[in-house]
């Protein structure tokens, strides 16, 4: 797509940087409104041409930060750099980033077409030259058919691809999108989610997400930052935050996950010994421990990890084990998904593809053992707090 | 009991609901007025009592001798809607947004001069701006007013009696529709680089006219009707047509011309209203008040 090209040239060309180079910068930014702290010390780095998403549940700061790199709030404390530049006091009119509001925020009074263009035409663009993107613009959200139209004419997704188009046609450094897809119905936002990655990947612009849901961040980001309480808890790809969660709220919070209070025992080789509050010794990989302080920690692993055992049978050798009671069993058709009560009282998630064709495998009552390899047992900090 | 079929009760509904208004406004608003029309073609005098001759001189005669009051009366008007949305403005847009938690005490202030009569209020503003009053002294003072200029019985004097006394007609509307719009759309304009000034002129003004026009129109009709402020603020040089017509029904007697004068003045403000709604765009005013 030339538009695609052109796009890409456009947003690389005149900084010059490389690829890796970061496009927005927070420095220590906080962020306090009378008495609580929304955003907390948080330093960010976001490549060009990444589709970021900032995950965490509501009131974490994730839309607070990125109303501070869009200048619609001032930081408290600490910088926002785009590009390089510090724009910590440059208004948002004077600041080469686009947003995508939840509300989507269009005039109600122009059309599709003058809602489109009003960016360009605040900039002073020559109007063949806005005129063409426009219509360029409405065509990659293909839209061009309701260009005469008002908002209050169109569909939810509809308005939801003006507010796209609206902010893709200045092609800004970066995109901001809060909660884009968060007024839509389930389908209509799978539909989008997809969109929006190949949109993304045909203009090459950065494109920040904020979201509270963690399967829509999974599918559309290269790389994923999970907010909590004002803090970025772990930041990277959708399959490390998974299989290498650093705390238990990312444990928690990106799918679930099984956690078994433990003290951390010795270091043997690669791998750390641990002893679960009712006695099971279990191994995890030492660069698989996430930040902690003293022994008190929790000893984790996914659910499609664990295979289940009859009680009797013979683990693998080397295995981790855990012994329990099955609670529930669910038949979910590719899966089937038991929850297991161990000795020591958690209630932990196993799920076992359905491929031996035995949905009834094991039954509600049955003694089982739970085995998986050392490498797949992440260890994270207890938390202190447990929400209710 | 009368028995009817659901479809028939169905189409009936409607006209339940509307009965009442439509009966009012026949009662109140038709009849009267073609009783007026009536009147204004009728010749006579108030001693004999008057007739219906098809008189379509009364009109022609009543513009030629009272085109002056007409054109004072539209004049005045206009001057005082402008003079009521400048200040108008500014002080819903105020209330709207900047008042917080005083925005209520805000709109009790504006609404708070009709707790008290029409005719009271102008007559304080009378003191106010009287000969030996404070505000005059110390306008002479400054030297903005001369040693024997006068507030009192002047041009100046109606026209700020008019736009005092209107204000809130122009206020109320402006607030409800700066109120209304959603200030997100403000974040949006200035996400796309618009300045507070250009989001103000390109989102915030034109999502405000219904407002502004409602408020004009609330304005203006009633104040080109007025005689309460000419008469009491000003002399027989600052007459209104309003006081014409007051003075041919009350004290003259002359029930024709006066009919034809209140016929004339509503068709000019019909007109006015139709070249105002055409300059604001009545399409955008119906569509932008969705």
């Amino acid at each position: 797509m030339t538009d695609a090209e052109q796009a890409q040239r456009e947003s690389t060309e005149p900084a010059g940087l490389g690829p890796a180079e970061s496009d927005i910068c927070l420095q220590g930014v906080s962020k306090r409104f009378a008495g609580t702290t929304a955003v907390d010390d948080l330093d960010l780095e976001i490549e060009r041409g990444a589709f970021f998403a900032l995950l965490g549940p509501s009131g974490c700061g994730k839309t607070t930060t990125l109303r501070m790199i869009g200048g619609f709030e001032a930081p408290t404390e600490g910088r926002v750099l785009l590009g390089g530049e510090d724009v910590t006091d440059r208004p948002p009119y004077k600041r080469d980033v686009n947003t995508v509001f939840q509300s989507y925020a269009l005039f109600p009074h122009l059309t599709v077409e003058r809602n489109v263009a009003f960016g360009l035409e605040r900039r002073k663009l020559d109007k063949a030259e806005i005129a063409r993107r426009v219509q360029e613009t409405l065509e990659l959200v293909q839209l061009e058919a309701l260009a005469g139209r008002k908002p209050a004419q169109l569909s939810g997704g509809q308005q939801q691809r003006v507010a796209l188009a609206r902010a893709l046609v200045n092609r800004p450094r970066a995109l901001l999108l809060d909660e884009p897809l968060g007024a839509l119905d389930l389908r209509l936002r799978k539909q989008l989610q997809i969109e929006l990655k190949r949109i993304q990947q045909d203009v090459g612009i950065t494109f920040v997400h904020v979201t509270h849901d963690q399967e829509e961040a999974m599918t559309m980001a290269d790389r994923i930052a999970v907010m909590h309480k004002g803090r970025i808890e772990q930041a990277g790809g959708a399959a490390e935050l998974y299989e290498r969660p650093r705390t238990a709220f990312v444990a928690n919070f990106l799918g679930v996950s099984n956690l078994v209070d433990a003290r951390l025992g010795e270091r043997d080789g690669e791998l750390v010994t641990l002893e679960t509050h009712d006695g099971a010794r279990l191994r995890a990989p030492a660069d698989r421990v996430g930040p902690h302080d003293g022994q008190a920690v929790q000893v984790g692993v996914r659910p499609e990890k664990v295979r289940l055992l009859r009680d009797g049978v013979a683990p693998p050798e080397d295995a981790n084990l855990l012994r329990g009671t099955i609670v529930v069993a669910s038949f979910l058709g590719v899966s089937i998904q038991y929850l297991v009560r161990t000795k020591g009282g958690e209630e932990l998630t196993v799920v076992v593809q359905n491929t031996e064709g035995e949905p009834d495998a094991f039954t509600v009552g049955s003694e089982v053992q739970l085995a998986w390899p050392p490498r797949h047992t992440f260890v994270v900090a207890k938390e202190t707090h447990h929400e209710a | 009991m009368l028995r009817l079929s659901l479809a028939r009760r169905r189409s009936l509904l409607p006209w339940l609901f509307v009965g009442p208004g439509l009966l009012w406004l026949a009662l109140f608003f038709i009849i009267p007025l073609a009783n007026q029309a009536n009147v204004s073609l009728q010749t006579g005098n108030p001693d004999t009592g008057y007739a219906f001759t098809w008189a379509f001189s009364t009109y022609t005669d009543a513009i030629s001798e009272y085109q002056e009051q007409f054109l004072r009366s539209l004049g005045y008007a206009a001057t005082a809607t402008v003079l009521c949305l400048i200040i108008a403005f500014p002080l819903a847009y105020f209330t709207a947004y900047r008042a917080g938690r005083f925005r209520n005490l805000m709109l009790l202030l504006i609404i708070l001069p009709f707790f008290m009569s029409y005719v009271l209020r102008t007559v304080a503003w009378q003191l106010i701006l009287s000969d030996n009053g404070w505000v005059l002294a110390r306008l002479r003072d400054v030297g903005l007013v001369s040693d024997t200029g006068r507030l009192l019985a002047t041009r100046t004097a109606v026209i700020a009696g008019i736009t005092y006394n209107f204000l809130p007609f122009m206020a109320l509307p402006l607030y409800v529709s700066l109120e209304k719009i959603d200030r997100r759309l403000i974040e949006a304009a200035k996400d796309l680089y618009a300045s507070p000034i250009t989001a103000f002129r390109k989102v915030t003004l034109p999502l405000a006219l219904p407002g502004i026009f409602a408020g004009s129109l609330l304005t203006f009709i009633p104040a080109c009707g007025d005689f309460v402020n000419a008469a009491l603020l000003g002399t027989s040089r600052q007459f209104m047509i309003g006081n014409v017509i007051q003075s041919k029904f009350i004290t003259i007697l002359d029930y024709p011309t006066a009919a034809a004068l209140s016929f004339i003045l509503m068709s000019f403000i019909l007109i006015g209203i139709f070249i105002y709604a055409r300059l604001l765009g009545a399409r955008n005013l119906t569509q932008a008040a969705l």
